[in-house]
């Protein structure tokens, strides 16, 4: 288990009423001293040093932050970090395993997802959840999962088609849909690989 | 941003919340889905010395519908839980209308309907749907329960009818007396943006006549509006042209449109007399085709 230790800003901490909070994030258990006042995002980008999870417009609009808590959706700048006290966090950096991506990871480098990549870790998060909960999504389905999300480069095709193609890896082989769009994505595996 | 420092306490029920709420008065606050007042307390608009997190009371995160055929909302059931519900879609269209509507996707994972009927935005969407509803708010305090009408719990913008040691704990929606209908329609720039203006629909019908119905506004004042007119001009009527022209008209002259950047005072009152014309059109098309069945494809 990890301790960390967190305060936000340069005040005297002797008033400070802080918090022990005990979590997990990416499966692993931690144990955390809070204040209430930390977000959930500060804690998980200076307190764990995880900062693939980014920091966008901070108020509530670009989803930027979004993480998985308890495998719903979550903008991590808009919920308190004493709040994960007893629950689990996943964020982007929980994607990829040992020495592969994830699906996910893979359908936005093979669909060229993002440009900057700033908006991209929330996209991913978001589409984890959405695939979770509807392993079939129509591209209808994945603008609409994804709307809470702001990208300013791509204009939003690319990461739809990226969504899709993960949509389409992570099914199970024997149960593939006899979908033109899925048909499509899978020549261009093979293409690319 | 941060918020300004306050303390925290996560109570595990009602009563001890109440304690709470009691003992810090003003100064505390309660948050549930906290999508509304973490924003808020970033801004700095609201500072409380307490934060009162209900998220860990367990038991108040259900949707369910009663024997008399009334619906029960507890504090803690999120906009996405109403959003999948088959419950909403079977009996409840103006509900089912509204609740894939509020924010954004992400935002309805944690918001909460009661925490945004508290919130009392003008802009909010649930506060018209549930005026138009006639449902009420049920509050517990130190002194019991009490059930406030929702036409009278919002009391002004951001201001409800709560005392500073009175928590909301579900909303009840009435039973329908006839077929219920309607629905939810709302103009926003973009998703998860403020609605520029929002029309909330409930009508009952017995046969072609209209026995119930419910109109109320979001966004066009500075609290959500409750068209009472407009809904009692169509009680005993069928749902004609001209008895939807009329309610549109009255809906419109009910509004208190403000010109700002997402509008002119004209625009949105044409929006809502839009609005409130194509709701009920629809359903007044879906009886001529579907011979009295509802919810026809």
């Amino acid at each position: 288990m990890t301790m960390i230790f967190v305060e936000p800003d340069d005040e005297a901490a002797t008033d400070v009423p802080v918090r022990r909070i005990s979590f997990t994030v990416n499966g692993q258990k931690k144990i955390a001293e809070v204040e209430p006042r930390l977000l959930l995002s500060h804690l998980i980008r200076r307190g764990l040093g995880l900062t693939g999870t980014h920091m966008g417009c901070d108020t509530t609009n670009c989803g930027a932050c979004t993480v998985l808590v308890d495998g719903r959706p979550a903008k991590s700048c808009t919920m308190l970090a004493v709040q994960a006290d007893g629950h689990e966090i996943e964020t982007v950096e929980g994607l990829a395993g040992a020495s592969e991506l994830h699906p996910l990871q893979e359908g936005f480098r093979a669909e060229h997802g993002l440009q900057c990549g700033f908006c991209t870790p929330g996209m991913m998060m978001a589409a984890k959840a959405l695939l979770a909960e509807n392993p079939n999504p129509t591209e209808e389905d994945v603008r609409w999962a994804l709307s809470g999300n702001l990208c300013r480069c791509t204009g939003y095709q690319n990461i739809v088609k990226s969504v899709l193609w993960a949509a389409d890896k992570l099914r199970p082989a024997s149960g593939a849909e006899p979908d033109g769009s899925a048909a499509e994505a899978s020549t261009e595996v093979t293409a690319e690989g | 941003m941060y918020p300004s420092r306050f303390r925290y306490e996560a109570p595990r029920s009602i009563q001890e919340t109440i304690s709470l709420l009691h003992e810090h008065g003003d100064d505390a606050k309660v948050l549930a889905g906290g999508q509304s007042l973490v924003p808020l307390m970033k801004l700095r608009f609201a500072s409380p010395g307490l934060v009162v997190d209900i998220n860990n009371i367990g038991g108040l995160g259900y949707h369910r519908a009663d024997p008399d055929g009334s619906l029960r909302i507890g504090a803690l059931c999120r906009h996405a839980d109403l959003e999948r519900s088959a419950l909403l879609n079977g009996m409840q269209p103006v509900m089912a209308a509204a609740a894939p509507l509020i924010a954004d996707p992400i935002v309805r994972q944690r918001g909460t309907l009661v925490g945004s009927l508290c919130h009392a935005d003008p802009q909010g969407d649930w506060a018209s749907v549930i005026a138009a509803l006639e449902g009420r708010v049920v509050v517990r305090g130190p002194a019991g329960t009490r059930t406030i009408a929702m036409a009278d719990f919002i009391t002004g913008p951001f201001q409800n009818a709560l005392e500073a040691d009175e928590v909301a704990v579900e909303v009840i929606i009435p039973a329908p007396r006839a077929t219920p209908a309607g629905g939810y329609l709302k103009l926003e720039r973009r998703v998860g943006d403020f609605a520029t203006v929002g029309v909330a629909v409930a009508v009952e019908r017995t046969g072609e006549r209209v026995t119930r119905a419910g109109i109320a506004l979001t966004g066009v004042g500075g609290s959500t509006i409750n068209a009472a007119e407009a809904a009692a001009a169509l009680v005993g009527q069928p749902l004609t042209a001209e008895t939807i022209d009329t309610a549109a008209d009255l809906a419109a002259q009910a509004a208190r449109p403000r010109t700002d950047h997402r509008g002119s005072a004209e625009y949105k009152r044409h929006m809502v007399r839009t609005f409130v014309t194509r709701i009920l059109s629809s359903e007044a098309r879906k009886t001529s085709t579907a011979d009295g069945s509802e919810r026809a494809a």
